[in-house]
């Protein structure tokens, strides 16, 4: 069975602003979303690789980095991939821009 | 390809000659290095060896640098290689099994080895000294079997191998030629209180005997003494000093003394050949200690990288005994002479000794026994050879009432496990041996590697002095550091920035001053946002993305995602309607659990994030801002209105002060209490302004703190009239808000700024406490209740609040 990625598409260009974290829930996963100041997307799962978990979406944003809100954990949005001295990984979605549509692949 | 890179040799795989090289590529990548080593074992700290003889360090535990951390460097190691010579002329080493190494610098860090006294006997087995892996794994062996140990040597070195060997279990003496113990760290006093505590943790005596002889038939059965008297031993440790290894140099034509004589730049007499360590003598001394070494190869490394220095002066050493539950330390001079000035305080109860000797006002020696959590400053101080003020003979002496209460147990007597950092479950043992292991010097490089104080920061005193205990003379107080890692500018070097240059953004400030990290972290983004709005209090916008979710979304999150709202009830005091209206919005959103606060407010806790808005609108009541670096309560008790003893009215006053100032950003958090009566039913003794009504006017407190580090408000005055009152509260709060550093409590921003200084600024300069109060009323005309603005923008509360939920393509 051949799989094709889908592409859901979860708002509009404005609905994400710049270094503000967005929610899109689908079914009981959350996907937290950002928007760079260099105007690239990520999305992520939203919960925080330590064994608590915790949201990510309120994370304050710099680069392509976050700082999670509850532990200040600092995590690489291109890789998942939490930073020193911390460690963990969180899963990466792929997202796009199609027009001024926002198009997430799980 | 020609090799550019120099080759740098290093003889010694010890800690002087590694550290060195540590420093070395620190500073420069310009060599090829390679080390020899005799010993067959990777890099180890020898002053651990004491533990591992205690049990509470194994060998592994001591490892400096594994083999992989040579192979990571490119660094070329031999072990097992003893050096013949060096050929000064050719510049090529020699080893004892035929190699041939050129260099275009060599280093001997050879280090010494134990001394063994030349009576007869000596070779006898089961006679050791205590200065390698070999000589502990002899005595962890030797103690399996015997049962009677002597160790010859009163010394530092003596008496922790002493006290290893009881802890396995044996009958150990110790052998001294002087009337007293360690007499070249110790004046009598400690001397005698040291010996009487070992003697209780079972170490027996032998004063003033001088040994003849070592007896024994295949194995060493005891000592003869020279008035004829004996001592059966079945293991003999001679710690009596050690002897440097000098006979490389030697065999090298280099000149030496005791040790390998050496200049300020540790150079030897043969050109581009140095020496480092126990090996070497400068100056006439030869150091037995650690923390020399570190100086040594901190010049060596300096100058081989071009860098500029001073060269090396010579070290103060100080003396520490690594036994637990024995506290003993001293640095520079020591014993009593004519020219000293003596500040000494004996216990015999707690069994404690302070001695503190003054030349011409200077502090330039110390001992301490029993007490040593003062043995980082004093060594600092005579390192410097600071002048004694009554401050500093407070801070030593204590003044009677030492209002610090009990002193933070000393880092060293800490046991391995403890946990030091209780957020992040980092023990001591965790941060020893990341200082070790990666060189560490600072408690932000320590909070990046274990993780440490990063949270509350409450143990960030513990980890200083941990780390200052580890690096022991190596350790300078922290190089300047910046308010995160992103810069090295201070608070105020920022602050006067932002005003001078007129910055306006985070953004702004980033990239004019220089910022490292582009655009921040979570430590700068916030308190950028905060000095630009404290400055600017009209034009600055507030920049949400830079502030932590708690104040962007006006509510506190808590660990599930799920957030707090706590509406605001001044003074604490709230109606039968707006309860009822509290209990009804509960219901309906579900809230998990309400709770009344610590300041006098109800918790609605467990609000989906995409209610908030709708919990807010339909509470209809003002944010009671308990997640924020602002105002949060004002606490008060019943008072004159109600109370049988109340003399003011504290609940009204509360209320006003609570109106006036809400919303008011701060560096921290910022909570009030008011008090009816002196028996200050509402506790403003550990609030940021504590208020407490008497018959005739009010006293007012302040730096008062509950938390962390918990701490009594000062007395800052007294004032007749309600009206002096709220001016003296502004004039506080906006003093504060000035110079303050972001996330700094007024709890330390009072012992950093001085009680004087803000009665100065708010209490008796009038004109300048009228400008506090212009400056603050003007910011507080700013202000809007940030739920209403929410309420009423679709796009923020849409962006904020909602969770998106999409369709399929």
């Amino acid at each position: 069975m051949i799989k094709h990625a889908e592409w859901l598409i979860v708002g509009h260009s404005k609905d994400f602003p710049n270094r503000i974290g967005r929610t899109i829930r689908l079914n009981d996963k959350e996907i937290a979303v950002f928007r760079t100041s260099e105007n690239k997307l990520y999305a992520v799962e939203n919960s925080n690789p330590h064994p608590k978990g915790g949201p990510l979406t309120e994370s304050i944003v710099s680069g392509h980095y976050i700082y999670d809100p509850l532990r200040d954990w600092k995590i690489d949005l291109e890789t998942g991939l939490v930073q020193d001295p911390d460690t963990g990984q969180v899963k990466t979605f792929d997202i796009r821009e199609d027009g001024e549509e926002v198009k997430i692949s799980l | 390809m020609i090799n550019s890179k120099k080759k740098l040799v290093v003889i010694g795989n010890g800690m002087a000659g590694i550290n060195t090289v540590e420093q070395i590529l620190k500073l420069t990548d310009k060599y090829e290095i390679t080390v020899l080593g005799s010993e067959p074992h990777p890099n180890y700290n020898r002053i651990m060896l004491s533990y591992v003889l205690e049990g509470s360090k194994t060998i592994e535990d001591i490892i400096l640098n594994d083999l992989q951390w040579y192979e990571d460097q490119g660094i070329t190691l031999y072990t097992g290689k003893m050096v013949r010579n060096i050929d000064g002329e050719r510049k090529r080493i020699h080893t004892e099994d035929g190699l041939e190494i050129d260099y275009d610098l060599a280093l001997i860090a050879t280090g010494s080895q134990s001394f063994i006294l030349p009576i007869p006997g000596k070779e006898l087995p089961g006679v050791i000294g205590f200065r390698d892996i070999a000589d502990c794994t002899a005595m962890l062996e030797a103690a399996k079997t015997y049962k009677k140990a002597a160790v010859i040597g009163g010394g530092l070195l003596g008496l922790e191998a002493a006290k290893g060997l009881v802890n396995l279990g044996m009958d150990v003496t110790v052998v001294h030629l002087m009337e007293d113990l360690m007499e070249r760290q110790l004046d009598r006093e400690a001397s005698a209180m040291l010996k009487a505590e070992l003697e209780r943790q079972g170490i027996k005596f032998a004063m003033q005997m001088q040994t003849a002889e070592v007896y024994g038939q295949d194995r060493v059965q005891g000592l003869r003494f020279s008035d004829g008297s004996e001592l059966e031993a079945d293991l003999l440790v001679m710690a009596v000093g050690i002897k440097p290894n000098i006979q490389v140099a030697v065999q090298s034509g280099i000149e030496t003394n005791r040790g390998i004589v050496v200049d300020d730049l540790m150079k030897t007499s043969m050109p581009d050949v140095y020496a480092v360590g126990e090996c070497a003598e400068h100056r006439g001394i030869c150091y037995g200690l650690v923390a020399p070494l570190f100086e040594q190869g901190s010049v060596i490394a300096k100058h081989l990288a071009g860098a500029d220095t001073e060269g090396y002066a010579g070290s103060v050493v100080s003396t520490k005994l690594k036994i637990s539950g024995v506290d003993v330390f001293s640095a520079g001079e020591f014993i009593t002479a004519p020219e000293h000035t003596v500040i000494v305080a004996k216990d015999e109860w707690k069994r404690t000794y302070k001695k503190v000797l003054l030349r011409e006002n200077k502090i330039v020696g110390t001992v301490l026994f029993g007490d040593v959590s003062e043995s980082a400053s004093l060594q600092k101080y005579v390192r410097q050879q600071t002048l004694m003020t009554d401050e500093i003979y407070g801070q030593l002496m204590g003044t009677g009432c030492s209002k610090d209460g009990a002193k933070t147990l000393s880092a060293e007597t800490m046991a391995d496990d403890e946990i030091v950092c209780g957020c992040n479950g980092v023990t001591k043992k965790a941060i020893v041996d990341a200082i070790n292991e990666n060189g560490l010097t600072t408690v932000d490089e320590i909070k990046a590697c274990t993780g440490a104080t990063r949270s509350c920061g409450g143990c960030k005193p513990v980890v200083e002095q941990i780390l200052q205990y580890v690096l022991g003379d190596s350790f300078k107080s922290a190089a300047k550091q910046g308010i995160c890692g992103c810069t090295t500018l201070s608070r105020d070097e920022i602050v006067a920035a932002i005003k001078t240059k007129g910055l306006t953004t985070t953004r702004e400030v980033m990239n004019v001053l220089g910022w490292q990290n582009d655009e921040g972290c979570s430590k700068c983004r916030p308190a950028l946002n905060y000095y630009l709005g404290m400055i600017n209090p009209d034009t600055h916008e507030n920049e949400e993305d830079s502030r932590f979710v708690n104040e962007r979304l006006h509510a506190n999150i808590q660990k599930d995602g799920t957030f707090t709202v706590v509406p605001r009830m001044y003074g604490g005091v709230t109606t039968p309607e707006d309860l009822k209206k509290i209990a009804d919005v509960s219901l309906k959103y579900n809230v998990k659990v309400v709770k009344v606060t610590g300041g006098q407010r109800l918790d609605l806790i467990g609000v989906r994030k995409e209610d908030l808005p709708k919990v807010w609108e339909e509470l209809d009541m003002p944010s009671g801002y308990a997640y924020a670096k602002s105002l949060r309560t004002v606490k008060t008790c019943v008072g004159s209105q109600f109370c049988r003893f109340g003399t003011q009215d504290s609940m009204g006053m509360g209320e006003v002060l609570e109106r006036k100032f809400e919303r008011l950003d701060f560096p921290a958090k910022f909570k009030l209490a008011v008090n009816g009566c002196p028996r200050n039913c509402a506790e403003s003794c550990t609030k940021d302004i504590g208020i407490v009504g008497n018959d005739g006017g009010w006293e007012i407190f302040i730096g008062g703190n509950g938390g962390i580090k918990a701490r009594l408000a000062d007395s800052l005055c007294k004032v007749k009239t309600d009206d002096e009152l709220i001016d003296i509260v502004a004039g506080v709060m906006q003093f504060y808000r000035e110079t303050g550093q972001y996330l700094e409590r007024t709890s330390e921003w009072v012992e950093r700024t001085g009680l004087e200084e803000i009665q100065k600024a708010v209490v008796h300069d009038i004109d300048n406490r009228k400008a506090l109060i212009e400056r603050i009323e003007f910011t507080l005309k700013q202000l809007e209740d940030p739920w209403k603005k929410i309420i009423h923008n679709a796009d923020s509360r849409k962006n904020l609040f909602e969770v998106v939920t999409p369709s399929m393509v």
